[in-house]
């Protein structure tokens, strides 16, 4: 059961990242990656952690993927058009993409597929577990990368603000 | 096996329950109007015009069906079916009552008591604004983009300063399960609501649940002042219906939350009395029956707001998104998390 479920959300995955990449159309590029998205969350919640698996739709799906539409709406980037770039451009192109694959390969090749983590532990995608993890082992870079962001946030507002006096 | 039965069943219950109150809303709306304008409102329909929300119904299915001919067909379709889907799924989290005993086994009156149940509601509401983003962009009309950019700014706005308040909570119950926030609030003769511990998150809640579901004072998506209907102006028939119905299932399902989050959900004063001199499924029902009363009272809430304060500029709608509630909601966390830790 668990097994057809995988494959049916692995499919999914791999065809609306494929359909993505080659569409022309940028606005349906931006959905076929929301498609993936959450077949991805499906995997997650397969893996027992539903907590990963929301965040992952609240984050990329509800906020990133929503900022994506926005600037194709406004930028008016869904005419399909044909992009020509120069011989050097694309010759780098290939150059990082071969090199990406390389590292992925490479990691794959190396990892042992015989122990799987999740059956290892049931709890490991829980709130509280991952709440634990982060509240003990990894206390400063979480609380740094939380300053972080709120900074961020702050800045926005104060950067709106500053603009407007000077009008 | 029984209980997948009795969930399904739940489900279908929930379903119609969300479709009848969305569909009365629609129509006591209307009345509630008419009594803050001095008018009769609906009447004619049936007594007391009762059946207005069916003779609307109908209306909307029997409308012509338009598909604009410089339209995305797909897109266009799609936009108030996301709408719709992302404003039911809401209810599947929301606890309903407390246990009870069905052929041996306890069953929680709640479709799915996951324990990210509240993230869960956040991340529906997040979706649901593709419903609005998809449909306006698809029109292909520039009165309907200028509504889905507006609503998709609002809704990622709001949803800030919403998500610092659910901290706040979430920070006193200890919890992220709606199930639980439910039952932790049943102290002190089932009086210890969230709302005494968190007055001013259940503010900054309350006005980001307007502007999430684009309520008046922060209807802009569709003003129709500026942008004739905003993202629906191209939709006709039932699909226009079904991005009017999703507003009010949206309104009734934010009103639950609110109930369940700030006001105990089925709490009600004494309940530990009346728990000992009732029977399970009939103290079942009174719990429900409180819950109702709570929603109705917030949809009611929705309506009075409605009528009594206009629509914000959008200027206006981000200055108090961004430099007022999302400032507000901090400090409230700050404070929650300074008391929470001086108790310990």
């Amino acid at each position: 059961m668990t097994a057809i479920l995988f494959y049916i959300l692995s499919a999914i995955c791999i065809i609306s990242s494929i359909l993505m990449i080659f569409h022309k159309n940028a606005m349906y590029s931006v959905l076929f990656l929301l498609i993936c998205f959450f077949s991805v969350a499906g995997l997650y919640v397969m893996l027992n952690a539903q907590f990963l698996a929301i965040v992952h739709i609240i984050v990329y799906a509800g906020a990133i993927m929503v900022l994506f539409l926005y600037v194709i709406m406004f930028l008016n980037m869904s005419t399909p058009i044909t992009i020509r770039k120069s011989k050097l451009v694309m010759g780098i192109a290939v150059f990082t993409g071969s090199s990406l694959c390389f590292v992925l390969v490479t990691a794959l090749w190396a990892t042992n597929f015989g122990q799987n983590p999740a059956i290892v532990n049931q709890d490991i995608g829980l709130a509280s577990t991952l709440g634990k993890v982060l509240f003990n082992e990894f206390l400063i870079p979480f609380e740094v990368s939380s300053v972080l962001f709120l900074s961020s946030m702050v800045g926005i507002v104060i950067f709106n603000k500053k603009e407007q006096k000077d009008e | 096996m029984e209980i997948i039965i009795f969930k399904i069943f739940l489900v279908l219950a929930l379903f119609l329950l969300s479709i009848t109150i969305a569909a009365y809303s629609t129509f006591s709306e209307r009345k509630v109007a008419a009594f803050m304008q001095d008018r009769i409102g609906p009447n004619r329909a049936g007594p007391f015009g009762l059946l207005q929300p069916l003779a609307d119904g109908v209306k909307m299915i029997m409308k012509e069906e338009i598909l604009p001919a410089s339209s995305n067909k797909l897109l266009f379709i799609l936009g108030p079916a996301i709408s719709m889907v992302t404003a039911l799924m809401a209810s599947a989290v929301i606890p309903w009552g407390p246990d009870i005993t069905i052929a041996g086994t306890k069953v929680h009156l709640q479709v799915a008591d996951i324990n990210i149940g509240i993230l869960y509601i956040m991340g529906v509401v997040s979706i649901g604004v593709y419903g609005i983003m998809i449909g306006g962009w698809a029109s292909n009309n520039k009165f309907a983009l200028l509504g889905a950019v507006r609503a998709s700014t609002q809704m990622i706005s709001y949803e800030l300063a919403m998500g610092m308040s659910i901290i706040a909570v979430i920070m006193t119950t200890g919890s992220l399960s709606l199930g639980n926030m439910v039952t932790g609030q049943s102290g002190w003769h089932g009086m210890a609501w969230n709302v005494v511990l968190q007055p001013l998150g259940f503010l900054i809640f309350l006005i980001c649940a307007f502007a999430e579901t684009n309520r008046t004072p922060f209807d802009l998506p569709e003003s129709e002042t500026e942008l004739i209907g905003g993202y629906h102006t191209e939709y006709s028939s039932m699909k226009l219906g079904f991005y009017l119905f999703a507003e009010y299932i949206n309104m009734f399902l934010s009103s639950a939350v609110i109930s369940c989050l700030y006001f105990g959900g089925y709490n009600f004063p004494f309940m530990d009395i009346v728990q000992q001199n009732t029977g399970e499924i009939l103290f079942a029902f009174i719990c429900f029956l409180v819950l109702m009363t709570k929603i109705l009272f917030f949809i009611f809430f929705f309506f009075w707001v409605r009528w009594t304060i206009p629509r914000f500029r959008f200027d206006q709608l981000m200055n108090l998104g961004w430099k007022i509630l999302l400032p507000l909601s901090i400090i409230n966390m700050l404070i929650t998390g300074t008391i929470i830790l001086l108790n310990q």
